[in-house]
């Protein structure tokens, strides 16, 4: 089963976000989602200074099975990106909530946060997902 | 729920990330794709790949048939037990299938594709027609292709006895009878290895040994990315009924002599080949970051053409591609990724054999 953390907020499009104290927070994609991918072989990150709004590609993520955009969980400035990943994508495969995050942002409107799903919302999803496809 | 090969309880026990392939409930990985290539690159790995069709071709006219139904000549296979690559073509000289046929010692063998079964199966009962020749579905075989530098004499190791005897005189592009086995030296990954058809009751326990003795389950993730770098195509991704073997890259596999021989799908060959094929088959590599896929757009400096599949390459570290291309086009090229024009290099694959780097 995949793993997660109680304290992340989740996107449906299984990005997580993590807040940290001084108003920005770090993006990146699920253990969920970089087990379905598979091993991933390249990241496209956004640019720091590009200013991002919810719900847009923020990004791409590929394994060599398939391309799925990343999406902007928050709107407002990217601080920082994770250029390890320019020469290790596999990190977000081992280890997805750590060293395989994908960039940070600084939030313009915190209150977007209540969009987001928790933890236990984004496990519900996930498990009604595994049905689905068992009921195919 | 699909169709299960039985070796599917096999692959569960092996944790494996089974999805649906042309109605099937197959392997697409156990836990790496990368680390399942690597190791038929380098060692030895094994595929479930009893999905496929095994089709006997016996009677009085099964040669004569045969040569009417395919574009390569079985008239080729000298002695029994060699294999032949070819495309069975519709009038149009469209591409229904790609398959092997081996010459056995009585009448003959086809591997089909799995997705293709209902189609081809139609179509050669309809060519059977006043022919004094029968086909059989073998649906009681399964098939384990064991690949990699390792594979034969890790295979042999295995089996033992009169398999290993077999297996030592088998020469690449062979098969042979072992009982109700028949072992041939061929494959889909550009490596050497073995493809064993054996029956269903026995593949269980043929897999748990061999697996036992190190030889590394693979899914039909890796099985991909091997075909690619080995250059090989894919039936319904780098050809299909509307394309011809001219434009697929399998004109050798076209048998044109003796011209008494009027293959279906012939005339309109000739046709083609005498007026000149406006696209060929060939390879793109890209440098720089990113992905190649099927279905991109291809920019040439003499016209547009298509990718055909693509992945990334785990041997070389590079995205590759298969393409359709204007004829002639050659050097550099482009190719659209999400809406940027990427540069790719046009190259002759294969791109990989036997583990090394083979493209321009």
């Amino acid at each position: 089963m995949s793993e997660i953390p109680s304290e992340l907020r989740f996107m449906a499009s299984h990005e997580w976000i993590r807040v940290e104290n001084d108003g920005t927070a770090y993006v990146g994609i699920s253990d969920h989602a970089q087990s379905a991918l598979g091993d991933l072989v390249y990241v496209e990150l956004p640019e720091v200074g590009d200013t991002i709004t919810a719900g847009d590609e923020a990004g791409v993520v590929e394994s060599v099975k398939a391309a799925s955009d990343i999406y902007a969980p928050l709107t407002g400035e990217v601080v920082a990106i994770n250029e390890a990943l320019n020469d290790n994508p596999e990190l977000v495969n081992s280890d997805p909530y750590g060293d395989g995050w994908i960039y940070r942002i600084r939030m313009a409107d915190p209150e977007e946060l209540e969009d987001l799903l928790s933890a236990e919302e984004y496990a519900e999803q996930i498990e009604e997902e595994a049905d689905d496809q068992a009921e195919d | 729920m699909g169709h299960k090969t039985p070796l599917y309880s096999a692959h569960l026990a092996s944790h494996a990330k089974i999805v649906d392939f042309g109605g099937w409930d197959m392997p697409i990985h156990y836990g790496s794709q990368i680390e399942e290539h690597n190791a038929v690159r380098t060692s030895v790995g094994m595929f479930d790949v009893s999905h496929m069709t095994i089709v006997d071709v016996t009677g009085a006219d099964a040669k004569r048939w045969l040569q009417k139904l395919l574009a390569n000549d079985v008239e080729r296979l000298l002695e029994p037990g060699k294999a032949l690559y070819t495309a069975m073509c519709n009038e149009q000289g469209g591409i229904i299938d790609d398959l092997i046929v081996y010459r056995m010692a009585v009448g003959y063998r086809m591997v089909v594709n799995c997705a293709t079964r209902e189609k081809d199966m139609a179509w050669m009962q309809k060519q059977l027609v006043g022919f004094d020749a029968q086909i059989r579905h073998q649906d009681q075989l399964a098939i384990i292709a064991v690949q990699g530098p390792r594979a034969v004499q890790k295979t042999a190791d295995v089996l033992g006895n009169a398999y290993a005897t077999a297996i030592a005189q088998l020469k690449t592009f062979h098969g042979i009878p072992v009982g109700e086995w028949f072992i041939s030296r061929t494959g889909y990954t550009g490596e050497d290895g073995l493809e064993l058809m054996l029956p269903a009751a026995a593949a269980e326990s043929i897999w748990r040994s061999l697996l036992e003795h190190g030889v590394r389950p693979c899914g039909l993730g890796a099985r991909d990315t091997l075909r690619l770098e080995a250059g090989m195509n894919l039936y319904g991704s780098d050809m299909d009924e509307t394309i011809s073997p001219l434009e697929a890259g399998m004109g050798w596999t076209l048998a044109w002599q003796p011209e008494m021989r009027r293959f279906i799908g012939r005339d309109a060959l000739e046709a083609q080949k005498a007026a000149g094929v406006a696209r060929a088959f060939t390879g793109l590599v890209m440098a720089g970051k990113g992905v190649l896929r099927g279905h991109q757009k291809v920019r040439t400096s003499l016209g547009e053409g298509e990718t055909t599949s693509g992945t990334f390459s785990p041997t070389l570290g590079y995205a590759i591609a298969l393409a359709r291309l204007p004829a002639g086009a050659s050097g550099e090229a482009e190719v659209e990724i999400r809406g940027k024009w990427q540069p790719v290099k046009i190259v002759k694959p294969p791109f990989v054999r036997n583990g090394k780097c083979v493209h321009s």
